[in-house]
């Protein structure tokens, strides 16, 4: 009981301090007013990820700005994901904004939202189905059009045999992303499935199939960290696979500034958390409709050898 | 429980009534979510509303039913790391043969729902038969489940997840059952908190009013004991394995229904879940003691911790944190409510 207590009065007072919203969302003003407008924000993240926790810095950043309150939740199960909204719902937030990674298992939640007034902004995945959801808009790009890029990418490398190392089992973006990549690519790309929790495990992985298979002559991550692994592996298989990854970190742009790593695709994580709220809050006070029904692409960018010393400040800040 | 069984003597005669209601198993659970509803009943706004409770509910129900058929097992003195897993296996199963090979949709409910019964039964055999701990045995049963969700799944549709399942034939009559909502007091209640009430009814009525519920206790308890007084240990056990494969079977349903896609990964992680809902509820780890009721309550106050909080505006980063810090303390309620109750007698 007393363990309870004392959880209850530490809770109480972080609410106290954050100062909660809550009130003065109903009674609309004249429009010049300051609103406190509250927008959820929910993902199919899983806890800790770097590429959603850029995501996530880019909406805070933007609630800052703009003075109003973000709440920002995530689970990667489309069940729990649908529940999150479902609770923001019932919250009566003035807005959300949610990756669509599985539309379907999101479609009940999205349109109950949509006909209970709250407007929906969409951003990462789900650019094919927002619109019949009827969210506002969809900000991001899909894992199509990111892994065609770099298809598209490898191939100007001159590369034909490629692994795509998939480091979370049975997550539907990535699986996308490495089949766009092949069919762009033109040569073969094969899935390599390693435990992404464990970067000393995906390593080893990587450098086994390299020395298993010796022809092959790329190596593609789909996470920052996991590129670094790759580095490591290529040069412990003393394989010549060219290395090109998604997303970025201080150790990645280095990599690519020592020639390590080729290039690293930037779908601007934080360019949707920011935007996925500028969107609702133009909405809320100028009533503007951003991309007047199209989705708008944050990326991708390229980062290689070329751009990388510009790109590295914001990195080390967390912000790209 | 194992009171009711036994002759009377001298423990029942100065037990007082308030004392014995203390000492019931789920007593502390049901303190520990009253003081969790108040606190996020009186900090946040959403929370009591119809609204709210309807998504805690929700979040609580598939949680629950799983963690219901858990206690039972873990009175019986198992584990069943599969459990998870298993309500993503069967909705796979459901979603590949709808929507894949063109299966009728109750068929591959039936089948499902077959092959959850069989991978129960297994578990069970295995342990009984090889006498290795069933949680090496059901580690074994979740990896191999694991894989075959991911590789099998993958092999056969050529993705991770099911699509298209709301245009299957006939998918309207067991979405009814399964995945339908309705309306109570403004509140929107899904089906699932039904099926949840009724397997923690069934479960409890088993355990206090039938001779399984005895034998479920006894194989807990003491094991070589209880085979010598004649009760059927090898029948009972492999009994409770199909029970947690049968509540899994049901939420593997309730998921498909309830979002028309499941995925590769559905599940995993959750056993922990439902074992700590369990202990929350009262169940001990060494089996022989605890109650599905418990369990159930375990489950509410996992379900409303879950979505008190993004009611409170925490940062969500905090979650998990949170979680374990109100469970420890809904575990520290139910022990010193059980201690006290036991120093009253």
């Amino acid at each position: 009981m007393k363990t309870l207590r004392l959880v209850g009065v530490v809770a109480a007072s972080a609410l106290a301090l954050s100062a909660c919203s809550g009130t003065g969302q109903d009674d609309d003003g004249a429009s010049g007013n300051k609103e406190d407008y509250t927008y959820a924000v929910i993902t199919h993240s899983s806890a800790g990820d770097a590429f959603w926790d850029r995501v996530k810095s880019g909406a805070e950043q933007a609630a800052d700005d703009y003075g109003v309150t973000v709440q920002y939740d995530s689970d990667p199960d489309p069940a729990g994901q649908s529940q999150k909204i479902d609770g923001a719902v019932a919250d009566k937030v003035d807005g959300i904004v949610v990756s669509m990674a599985n539309p379907d298992g999101l479609e009940t939640s999205i349109k109950a939202a949509v006909a209970a007034g709250i407007p929906v902004v969409t951003i990462n995945s789900g650019v094919d189905r927002f619109k019949e959801f009827g969210a506002i808009t969809h900000v991001g790009q899909s894992e199509a059009i990111a892994g065609a890029a770099v298809g598209e990418r490898m191939k100007a490398e001159g590369l034909t045999n490629v692994i795509c190392v998939i480091q979370e089992a049975g997550n539907v973006g990535l699986e996308e992303r490495c089949k766009a990549v092949g069919d762009t690519l033109g040569g073969s790309v094969e899935n390599l499935q390693v435990d992404g929790t464990d970067d000393a495990a995906v390593q080893a992985s990587i450098t086994s199939k390299l020395q298993a298979d010796t022809s092959i002559d790329g190596v593609l991550t789909l996470g920052g960290q996991y590129a670094i692994d790759a580095v490591g592996a290529v040069e412990q298989a003393g394989s010549g696979a060219k290395i090109a990854t998604f997303d970025l970190s201080e150790d990645v742009i280095t990599n690519i500034q020592d020639g390590k790593i080729l290039f690293a695709v930037d779908q601007q994580p934080y360019v949707q958390g920011y935007l996925g709220v500028t969107t609702l809050y133009l909405k809320d006070i100028n009533g503007n409709d951003v991309g007047g029904g199209q989705p708008v692409n944050s990326g991708p960018a390229f980062v290689t050898q070329d751009n990388a010393d510009a790109v590295l400040e914001f990195a080390k800040n967390g912000t790209r | 429980m194992a009171t009711a069984t036994a002759p009377p003597d001298e423990r029942v005669a100065t037990t007082g009534p308030l004392a014995r209601l203390l000492k019931r198993p789920e007593i502390g659970a049901l303190i520990a979510a009253l003081v969790v509803f108040l606190f996020f009943a009186l900090t946040t706004e959403t929370f009591a509303t119809p609204a709210g409770a309807s998504t805690w509910l929700q979040t609580s129900s598939t949680i629950g039913i799983m963690a219901v058929a858990v206690s039972l097992l873990m009175i019986g003195g198992e584990f069943d790391l599969s459990a998870g897993v298993m309500t993503g296996f069967t909705g796979l199963t459901v979603g590949v043969m709808t929507t894949h090979w063109g299966v009728n949709i109750w068929v591959a409910i039936l089948l499902a729902l077959v092959l959850a019964l069989a991978v129960g039964a297994l578990n069970g055999f295995m342990v009984m038969k090889t006498g290795l701990p069933s949680f090496i045995v059901t580690l074994g049963t979740f990896f191999v489940l694991q894989g075959i969700d991911l590789a099998l799944v993958k092999l056969i549709i050529g993705q991770v997840a099911i699509q298209g399942m709301s245009n299957v034939p006939y998918y309207d009559q067991p979405q009814k059952i399964f995945g339908s909502t309705f309306s109570v007091g403004g509140a929107t209640i899904h089906v699932s908190v039904i099926w949840w009430i009724a397997v923690t009814i069934i479960a409890s009525w088993v355990l206090l009013r039938t001779r399984a519920g005895n034998w479920i206790f006894a194989v807990g308890g003491a094991q070589a004991a209880s085979r010598q007084v004649g009760v059927p240990v090898f029948r009972t056990k492999i009994g409770l394995f199909m029970t947690t494969a049968f509540a899994g079977w049901i939420v593997g349903m309730l998921v498909l229904f309830r979002t028309s896609t499941v995925q590769s990964n559905t599940g995993i992680g959750q056993e922990f879940i439902y074992i700590i809902c369990a202990v929350v509820g009262g169940c001990l780890l060494t089996g022989g003691y605890g109650s599905a009721i418990g369990a159930a309550l375990g489950a509410l106050i996992y379900g409303m911790v879950n979505q008190g909080i993004p009611y409170s505006g925490w940062d969500s980063n905090w979650l998990k944190a949170v979680l374990g810090v109100m469970l420890l303390g809904a575990c520290l309620i139910n022990n010193w409510v059980r201690k006290r109750a036991e120093n009253a007698r």
